[in-house]
């Protein structure tokens, strides 16, 4: 009864992907958060860095004008993150899951292919969004103020890391939403693990745990040109994320084998 | 050919479908009846793949859905009128499920033209009425030319026009050799367009018999339904014909209650 061929031969996963892409383009949803995450955080970084001042000699040592351009990351994470959510639990509340898991019934194979598609995008636009950010907020820095090279020590690597930050997010975002099912409870966890959990607890116990949060690694750990003290080094910060994106979409990839749709 | 064997599925203490036994054959249409409650849409969601079964498995030509190779191009399914992202247009909605099925892009103006949604393909799906969503579910089920085809419901939402075209359809699917289960509570509907009926409640097979054989037992299919499903109804109103008419008589004509 197959009298359809199909055009190509793929592999799951490729079919799994395209399909994903497809669904994440055609949503002009995408377009917007995506545009917001890219105004906001130029916007951040012009403003903050039009606001910086030369340092006093005692603290030229540790001035950082490279941190300073890449504040707006805390911002683009909310938006990437809450998309990535979405990306899941928007399927289950309007119950186009059902379609997608006809088409695609192995889940993992499904989530794979979301996160896949979800991160390349959010690593494209991330990197592109931290390398503009940063030299327009080096444009707007006043004179006598010390600009940052992007061939200064450090400083590609805290522009490349933050961009990457925000594709990690988008993952996390994804790994939450499909541990939960459900947009309200995913949002909440990822807000509760970006902004709320690290404020309170750096401010009860300073940075031994608070450092270990995502947003404390981008701020501290990925986003700086120059160490800075008490906090992990970029590299270990980003290996950290890592292992947290992995764990999530891996306990979120087994929740959702096993569950009912 | 779906091969339903020994499908069972609990919700806690409840059994929602209990060691349901049936097999659904190619070139017919497949009615699937019976009272709220009974079990057909979870028996449904099982044979798709999307609820795991306590006891038994379901096959799809010979295969659990799970293990098909192009699923979309062996089974098409309309389990709920709503399936997909209200911010998508029907033609989006289409063309990522034919990526999924490495299908061809003309395929998907094909389907459109076949459930008439093809001038408002690119709106947002979001603002279709009910019977329109049913059709882009048509639409979908019909993507990968299956030769199973599962349908919840699908005159739901639908004005005569359309349970017309709907009937027609389900027809021309099973004449050219298609396996079609259909599930609905419409009886007078199923008459029309069924070949042979399935009938369960409380989650167990009552019948599996053919449309005329089963009509025969009673006056008409739905005297012969209500005989079969009595015992066996989840959810009864309690306004039942009967009960009414046994309080009835315990009011005396002319005189009132007071």
């Amino acid at each position: 009864m197959t009298a359809l061929v199909p055009t190509v031969h793929s592999t799951p996963f490729a079919r799994a992907a395209r399909m994903e892409w497809i669904k994440l383009r055609s949503l002009r949803s995408t377009a917007w958060a995506l545009l917001l995450t890219v105004a906001g955080m130029v916007a951040v970084g012009v403003v903050t860095m039009a606001h910086t001042k030369a340092p006093s000699p005692a603290k030229a040592a540790v001035f950082d004008p490279t941190n300073n351009v890449l504040a707006g990351v805390a911002l683009g994470q909310l938006v990437v993150g809450v998309l990535g959510v979405l990306v899941v639990t928007g399927e289950y509340s309007c119950g186009s899951i059902r379609s997608t898991l006809a088409a695609v019934p192995d889940r993992r194979t499904m989530l794979a292919a979301k996160a896949a598609v979800y991160g390349t995008v959010t690593l494209v636009v991330g990197e592109a969004v931290a390398l503009v950010t940063f030299f327009a907020g080096r444009a707007a820095l006043a004179d006598g103020v010390p600009r940052p090279g992007i061939g200064d020590p450090g400083v590609l690597r805290a522009v490349l890391l933050a961009g990457a930050y925000l594709s990690l997010v988008g993952l996390l975002g994804i790994g939450i939403g499909a541990l939960t099912r459900h947009t309200a409870s995913a949002i909440a966890a990822l807000v509760g693990v970006t902004f709320v959990l690290p404020a309170v607890i750096g401010g009860l116990s300073g940075p031994t745990v608070a450092k270990f949060f995502p947003t404390m690694i981008a701020g501290n750990s990925l986003a700086v040109a120059k160490p800075v003290a008490d906090m992990l080094t970029p590299w270990t910060g980003f290996a950290v994320l890592c292992l947290y994106v992995a764990v999530t979409l891996g306990a979120g990839a087994r929740l959702l084998a096993h569950r009912d749709a | 050919m779906i091969e339903v064997k020994g499908l069972t599925k609990r919700y806690g203490p409840n059994t929602a479908v209990d060691g349901l036994r049936f097999d659904v054959t190619p070139g017919a249409v497949t009615g699937f009846l019976g009272p709220n409650g009974s079990g057909k849409s979870t028996t449904m969601r099982m044979i798709m793949g999307l609820d795991r079964p306590d006891a038994g498995h379901a096959l799809i030509a010979g295969r659990p859905y799970a293990g098909l190779r192009r699923p979309l191009c062996e089974v098409g399914a309309l389990l709920e009128a709503r399936t997909f992202h209200p911010g998508r247009s029907a033609r989006a909605h289409l063309a990522a499920l034919a990526a999924a099925a490495d299908l061809p892009a003309a395929r998907v103006d094909e389907v459109l033209a076949t459930v008439g949604l093809s001038d408002v393909a690119g709106r947002r799906a979001g603002t279709y009425s009910l019977g329109m969503a049913q059709r882009l579910g048509i639409a979908a089920a019909l993507l990968g030319d299956p030769g199973v085809l599962l349908f919840d419901e699908p005159v739901n939402g639908l004005d005569p026009e359309g349970v017309r075209w709907i009937r027609d359809l389900m027809r021309s699917l099973a004449a050219e050799g298609r396996t079609v289960l259909l599930s609905s509570h419409l009886i007078s509907e199923m008459a029309l367009t069924a070949d042979h009926l399935v009938v369960i409640g409380q989650g167990r097979l009552l019948a599996d018999t053919s449309v005329r054989e089963l009509t025969g037992r009673g006056r008409s299919l739905e005297e012969a339904f209500f005989a079969l499903t009595e015992s066996a109804s989840a959810y009864q109103g309690t306004a039942h014909p009967t009960a009414r008419h046994e309080n009835a008589s315990h009011i005396e004509p002319g005189r009132n209650p007071q």
